[in-house]
């Protein structure tokens, strides 16, 4: 069987043991974290809206998304979204113009958004929707992808996604194109 | 038989501006990768303990494999083995035949190009698109990925406004990226809406969890995975890590590393499958353990395929991915593909200038200038070594090692250089090319030495 035949060859073949490394946490060389996070996110085709509550999002929504279908898993949106789409086949969500989620937090140095399943409501729903939407709270910015691992810690989830933008490609000679699959614009909301 | 790299780079040089363009815009992209890097103060601190990491998983590969696959199986994942391409390409029909599938969706996995998963699924009636742009791209040419993170670098964009206005439809004559990009967007989105299962590769699989990550721009593996109803995830053996907590280091270098990006936009951790579908990983080994057995190569396993030490490479920016024939090109792959084939790829380690650069950008600090260097040791041991380099050292060989023949040579060459340069100044010898031959010296120095010092 294949699998004793490639066990055996990597123990007869492996070199002698070497121990892991310290894993350095290497300390914070931001100032401000939500400057840090919203200066690198907006160079890589995502917005960045500071809010002081729901209703200044509620309002941002209103403004930028009129006429589109909307889904939330977030109980305070929960009037100006849908919440039935939860147990649909997921191939129903292709025509969502927005999907908005809560991101569990976000990463200063690369401008991602940690999201699971649990927050997707769907796994396809940050992916499917023509633009997405991340709420995360300004103090749940971390300055690091090693704070961000120490957050996780051995959190259980079945899936689950860092989100830096809007889906891109830069595959046609290196111009950049926002919207390759997935959503073609992302803004995230940061919550005082 | 396919032709060797300083073939096929010749006919690739052809194209003088073509070459000029291919050249800079790889080294942009290097540019790129060095402000992100520089922009990082404990980089080389990061690079350092990211090799150290993937020694230890070398170190104890066996152990974390039976691990993943324990806790991947807990997760309800099903752990395919397989020991060649062959067999990976059998496992991955067998569960298309159970399916009762004929089409199918696949983003970027290198190994599936290794494997040569395509036409063997096309032989079976199994038609399968690749989602990712650049991909896609090339699969509609029929042509492999000519770089393993930018798979289509060497298409201009109004050669794809040609391929794509006769096979998507678009205006005759469009060559403008971005409608080209939501051409296809549309195109793949009903592939992806109605294919039953999606093929993905694996960056990282995390033995103390189960969970594999597979990074992309595009959320093409996410659109095909989330929306199958079964997701088969191809990985190669070495792509295994310890702990969650090291996705950490790897995450901050890979992108960095290939493109000069903070992050890729989607790092997706597949843990277990969704309600109602079906997760299989497949674990390939293909040669791997037998490097993992040569001593001076097997770092090369440590490889997390960024191809930085591509857009670095003077050979491979001037001379094309596809002049490497090989699924991994440049650097990396002219140490991986001789393990896989001695005979038909011993030019590849000859296809380098030995500069470093390669192995002074690698995120996982791999000795790549050094392991060509020794590969070319190798292969010549082994008659493996190019035809004309082998006579060339034999020659060399007969005439430094004996002294009177050693002078009448020099003699000769200075004689011909002088007089006949016509000899030497041809087409027919390699070293004439783009060079001018030198000045022949009046007298050698052993001859000059006996007249002053005798």
């Amino acid at each position: 069987m294949s699998r004793e035949k490639i066990l055996a060859a990597v123990a007869k073949n492996k070199p002698t043991s070497t121990p892991l490394p310290q894993i350095q946490n290497f300390g914070n060389q931001y100032a401000d974290l939500a400057e840090q996070f919203r200066s690198v996110l907006t160079t890589i085709g995502g917005e960045v809206v500071r809010v002081k509550d729901w209703e200044e999002i509620r309002a941002y929504i209103q403004t930028h998304f009129v006429g589109f279908r909307i889904i939330t898993t977030i109980g305070e949106l929960s009037d100006m979204a849908q919440n039935s789409w939860l147990q649909s086949d997921p191939h129903s969500l292709n025509n969502v113009g927005l999907a908005v989620l809560q991101g569990q937090f976000a990463v200063a140095e690369n401008g991602s958004m940690w999201v699971t399943e649990a927050e997707m409501g769907q796994r396809a729903a940050p992916f499917i929707a023509e633009s997405l939407a991340l709420v995360v709270k300004i103090s749940e910015i971390v300055p690091k992808m090693h704070d961000a691992y120490a957050r996780i810690g051995s959190a259980d989830y079945g899936f689950g996604a860092f989100i830096a933008g809007p889906s891109k490609t830069a595959d046609i000679e290196q111009s950049l194109v926002l919207g390759a699959h997935g959503p073609k614009s992302m803004v995230a909301f940061l919550i005082d | 038989m396919t032709i060797n790299h300083a073939t096929a780079a010749e006919k690739f040089n052809k194209d003088f501006d073509r070459t000029t363009w291919h050249d800079e815009t790889l080294w942009w992209v290097r540019q790129k990768r060095d402000r992100a890097a520089f922009s990082i103060p404990e980089w080389e601190k990061l690079r350092d303990t990211a090799s150290q990491i993937k020694h230890n998983v070398l170190s104890n590969l066996d152990t974390y494999l039976v691990e993943f696959e324990k806790n991947a199986q807990k997760n309800g994942i099903t752990v395919h083995w397989a020991a060649d391409a062959h067999e990976h390409n059998e496992i991955i029909l067998s569960i298309l035949k159970k399916q009762g599938v004929t089409q199918i969706v696949k983003s970027k996995s290198m190994l599936t190009e290794e494997c040569h998963l395509n036409p063997y699924l096309a032989e079976n009636g199994v038609e399968v698109v690749d989602t990712d742009l650049g991909e896609r791209i090339v699969q509609l040419a029929d042509e492999p990925p000519s770089h393993i993170v930018l798979p289509c670098i060497h298409w201009k964009k109004e050669e794809i406004g040609v391929l794509f206005h006769k096979h998507l439809g678009t205006p005759e004559g469009c060559a403008d990226p971005t409608l080209l990009t939501h051409a296809a967007r549309e195109n793949l989105r009903e592939k992806f809406l109605t294919r039953r299962v999606a093929i993905t590769g694996v960056n990282f699989a995390v033995a103390e969890t189960g969970e594999f990550v597979v990074c992309t721009n595009e959320g093409n593996a996410d659109m095909g995975a989330h929306l199958a109803d079964v997701h088969i995830a191809c990985m190669g053996i070495e792509k295994i890590i310890p702990q969650r907590v090291h996705l950490g280091v790897f995450l901050r270098l890979l992108a960095r590393s290939a493109t000069g990006q903070p992050i890729t936009t989607y790092s997706s951790h597949f843990a277990k499958p969704r309600a109602g579908q079906e997760m299989h990983i497949v674990l390939v080994d293909n040669g791997r353990t037998t490097q993992l057995g040569r001593e001076e190569f097997r770092n090369s396993l440590k490889c997390i395929r960024c191809g930085a030490c591509m857009n670095t490479c003077p050979v491979y920016r001037r001379s094309g991915g596809h002049s490497y024939h090989n699924a991994v090109a440049g650097p990396i792959g002219s140490i991986l593909a001789p393990n896989l084939d001695m005979t038909k790829n011993a030019d590849l380690p000859f296809a380098s200038t030995l500069c470093g650069s390669c192995s002074n950008v690698c995120p996982v600090k791999i000795n790549i200038h050094e392991q060509l260097y020794e590969w070319r040791q190798v292969l010549t041991k082994s008659g493996h070594s190019p035809t004309a380099k082998t006579l060339g050292m034999k020659a060399m060989a007969a005439v430094l090692s004996n002294p009177s023949v050693y002078r009448l040579s020099g003699k000769m060459g200075r004689l011909a250089l002088a007089n006949v340069p016509f000899v030497v100044n041809n087409s027919l010898n390699p070293w004439y090319k783009q060079r001018e031959m030198p000045e022949p010296p009046k007298e050698s120095f052993g001859e000059w030495y006996k007249k002053n010092r005798g």
